[in-house]
């Protein structure tokens, strides 16, 4: 009887839980709509905020031109570009397909106009012509490098296109021999030592001394597996392993060499979940060794879009095809997914992207190469075989000047600069932490944690509030020492007197007795 | 007179909620003793359980706006306050059925109202910690936050093992079985959500299903 009567109570327990139950599941249904809804919202130009929000922003590059084949009054249209290079003021287009090297020339109004078109060089004993040529490079000598990739070899022309040498396929035991090397993309460093991206080679990329001997793979991205996937291993048949897929390294897609001489190497060969759980860096910085020095002080890793979901045909993350590093230490990298450029700062923080897909002008089919000369952007579609030209926006300008202010150490022209940006847009982080910054170069300590704590930046906040801290500990020792002081005196006295009371009143006991 | 015993009375009740109150710090000292003596010796009461309770939540929801930014960031445009309470609570209500509804049936001495007040009490270090931890917090770097991590890590395993501590005193269980009930309560807890949620979704179906057919009516007519 008593367990009937136990057993109804706890039925009527579970139905006050229930009715809990159902209060939250509904709550949390209507929040996936909202956020679902919120994401789908974008402007032209966006970032992401400290919460992964899309916000819409000024637009930080404006286009300023197209040239397609017939705008640039080409007697063959351009077919399958796959490259672009900048020297000086000449760009350069790979026309990969016509084997053909188009030289653009930049007049003082920034239109382009074909000065040359290259497709053979002098001197030489193979072949004096290209086989779809994918990257060029241009030596502080005045030495040009060609990859001219399926003659597998890396040319080496002098400034008037004299055969000096080439580069043939890397002289390393470790590579499969039947392997047939295809330069894709290559940079030069300010000694003429040449570093190549290969199709085929993921051990990084193939750096060959200025004599033209191979010197070793620098850079290969570290094939790392976790615990689970080698106990996996361990219990797999052959037949299991077989199919699994192997844990080779990335291949970079293409490479950069900033002012610096570091390389900026991006890669396409991205899959969700290695980008997840951070295997794979969509982009990164190499220094002479090797190392990826890329600072990653973002709320979120460098890897383009945060939201994956089909949009317009297109899913999957960004896949980066090409990137380029303006003189203030700004990367620029370039989703041919879905034909965005993503603009991060020397902090790696995410400062605008912008573009997509489409058939108007800045958006893209297949983005190829992005470049830059001085700050204007040039973005090449290798589908539609179109160059498009940015430049700076009043709102881009104002965002480069506060950074490169900072950078000088002009704090103060940065500070107001940055107040300037929040002006035309007021929900731009950068220019929040950007303040904060250049207050706590001032040694205005309080202001600057108030705008950091608006952005939830907490590295510079604490840089802030330690100095914070220690001045008002140095400001306030006399007080301090006081508190202390009378914390450890009240109790001793406290304990005098009751012990003299104790005894007095012992002493007035035993006299009454 | 009569008044004046009236006073008398609500002081004695007044002094009594505080002892218990006060035991619950005896409890968290002294956890084997403490909870032996909370329901044998009906040194626990109900109102200091929901003191404690209403405490853990108040600090919870404090936590929310006080703790510094460096530790919690609050993204306030989704935050169902209601939601978060029932976070606290519903664990709360399922840990409490679902231990009392096993060992009721395994010897276990303590009823339903004892388990809650039980494990009411043995929430006491989540406030008593978390409450000048949160202040703390407001005065320190990024570099000194393995500090808060560790001693916040510290009151919800404190108040996880005085949980256990005292749901093997007030059943009067040995350590081995203790053990093995408390695994099978979480168990138990599991299994409640699952036919939760079954339930759930047929009541759904069910109101969906004489929606729809109400509606065929009303489009035929």
């Amino acid at each position: 009887m008593t367990k009937n009567v136990k057993t109804a109570r706890a039925i009527k327990g579970a139905v006050f839980v229930m009715s809990g139950l159902i209060a939250a599941s509904t709550v949390i249904g209507a929040n996936t709509i909202t956020s679902e809804a919120a994401m789908h919202e974008h402007g032209y130009t966006y970032r992401y905020d400290y919460w992964e929000d899309v916000q819409d922003s000024p637009d930080v590059f404006a286009v300023t031109g197209s040239y397609t084949s017939s705008d640039l009054k080409l007697d063959v249209d351009m077919k399958n570009p796959t490259g672009l290079y900048t020297h000086g003021n000449n760009l350069y287009i790979m026309d990969t397909a016509n084997n053909r090297i188009i030289e653009l020339e930049r007049d003082d109004d920034k239109n382009f106009k074909v000065s040359r078109i290259i497709d053979s060089f002098k001197g030489g004993s193979g072949a004096n012509t290209f086989q779809n040529p994918t990257d060029m490079a241009i030596s502080e000598e005045g030495n040009w490098f060609i990859a001219d990739r399926d003659n597998a070899r890396i040319l080496k022309l002098d400034e008037n296109l004299n055969y000096i040498m080439e580069f043939g396929k890397p002289d390393d035991s470790a590579l499969d021999p039947g392997l047939v090397f295809q330069p894709s993309k290559i940079t030069v460093d300010t000694a003429e030592r040449v570093y190549c991206v290969a199709k085929g080679i993921n051990k990084g990329l193939c750096k060959y001394e200025a004599d033209g001997s191979f010197s070793g793979f620098v850079g290969a991205m570290p094939a790392s597996y976790n615990l689970w996937d080698y106990i996996w291993k361990k219990i797999a048949t052959q037949e299991q392993l077989a199919r699994m897929a192997a844990f080779v390294p990335t291949e970079y897609d293409n490479l950069y060499m900033d002012y610096e001489g570091f390389i900026y190497a991006v890669t396409g060969n991205v899959k969700e979940e290695d980008l997840d759980s951070g295997k794979v860096s969509a982009v990164r910085k190499l220094n002479l060794i090797g190392n990826d020095i890329l600072v990653r002080n973002g709320d979120y890793d460098n890897y383009g879009d945060l939201y994956w979901g089909d949009g317009g045909g297109h899913q999957g993350p960004s896949l980066f095809s090409d990137v380029t590093v303006f003189d203030n230490d700004i990367y620029v990298c370039l989703d041919k997914n879905r034909g965005r450029a993503f603009g991060y700062d020397d902090q790696g923080r995410l400062m605008f992207a912008f573009g997509g897909n489409g058939s108007e002008d800045g958006y893209y089919n297949w983005a190829i190469g992005i470049e830059h000369m001085g700050t204007d952007l040039y973005i090449l579609d290798q589908q539609t075989a179109t160059l498009t030209s940015y430049s700076l926006t009043e709102f881009g300008q104002l965002v480069f000047r506060a950074i490169d202010e900072f950078d000088h150490g002009d704090y103060n022209a940065a500070g107001a600069t940055w107040e300037e940006v929040m002006k035309l847009n007021g929900n731009y982080d950068l220019a929040y932490i950007g303040i904060g910054r250049s207050l706590l170069r001032q040694e205005r300590y309080k202001e600057a944690m108030e705008y950091f704590e608006i952005k939830y930046d907490a590295d510079n906040y604490s840089k802030a509030y330690k100095q914070y801290r220690k001045e008002w500990v140095e400001s306030h020792i006399g007080i301090i020492v006081f508190v202390i002081v009378i914390i450890f005196l009240v109790p001793l006295v406290m304990g005098k007197v009751k012990k003299i009371k104790w005894e007095i009143d012992k002493a007035e006991k035993a006299g009454e007795i | 007179m009569y008044a004046k015993r009236k006073t008398y009375v609500k002081n004695e009740k007044m002094n009594e909620y505080l002892n218990s109150l006060r035991f619950a710090f005896y409890c968290m000292s002294h956890p084997m003793d403490g909870f032996w003596d909370l329901t044998h010796e009906k040194r626990g009461s109900y109102a200091a359980a929901n003191t404690i309770l209403a405490l853990t939540l108040i600090v919870r929801i404090m936590k929310l706006r006080f703790t510094s930014f460096i530790f919690i960031t609050v993204y306030w445009e989704e935050l169902n306050i209601f939601l978060y309470i029932a976070s606290i609570i519903f664990p709360l209500a399922l840990w409490v059925i679902g231990n009392w509804a096993l060992t009721t049936l395994f010897d276990g001495k303590g009823r339903l109202g004892q388990v809650y007040m039980a494990t009411c009490y043995g929430l006491l270090p989540y406030p008593v910690i978390q409450l000048p931890l949160m202040l703390i917090s407001n005065v320190v770097t990024v570099d000194e936050s393995e500090f808060y991590s560790v001693i916040s890590a510290i009151s919800l395993v404190f108040c996880g093992v005085l949980i256990i501590t005292a749901m093997g005193q007030i059943h009067e269980f040995s350590g081995a079985k203790n053990i093995l009930f408390t695994i099978a309560s979480l168990f138990a807890m599991l299994v409640m959500v699952f036919i939760l949620l079954l339930f759930f979704s047929m009541i759904t179906q069910g109101v969906a299903y004489i929606v729809s057919l109400v509606r065929e009516m009303l489009f035929r007519m």
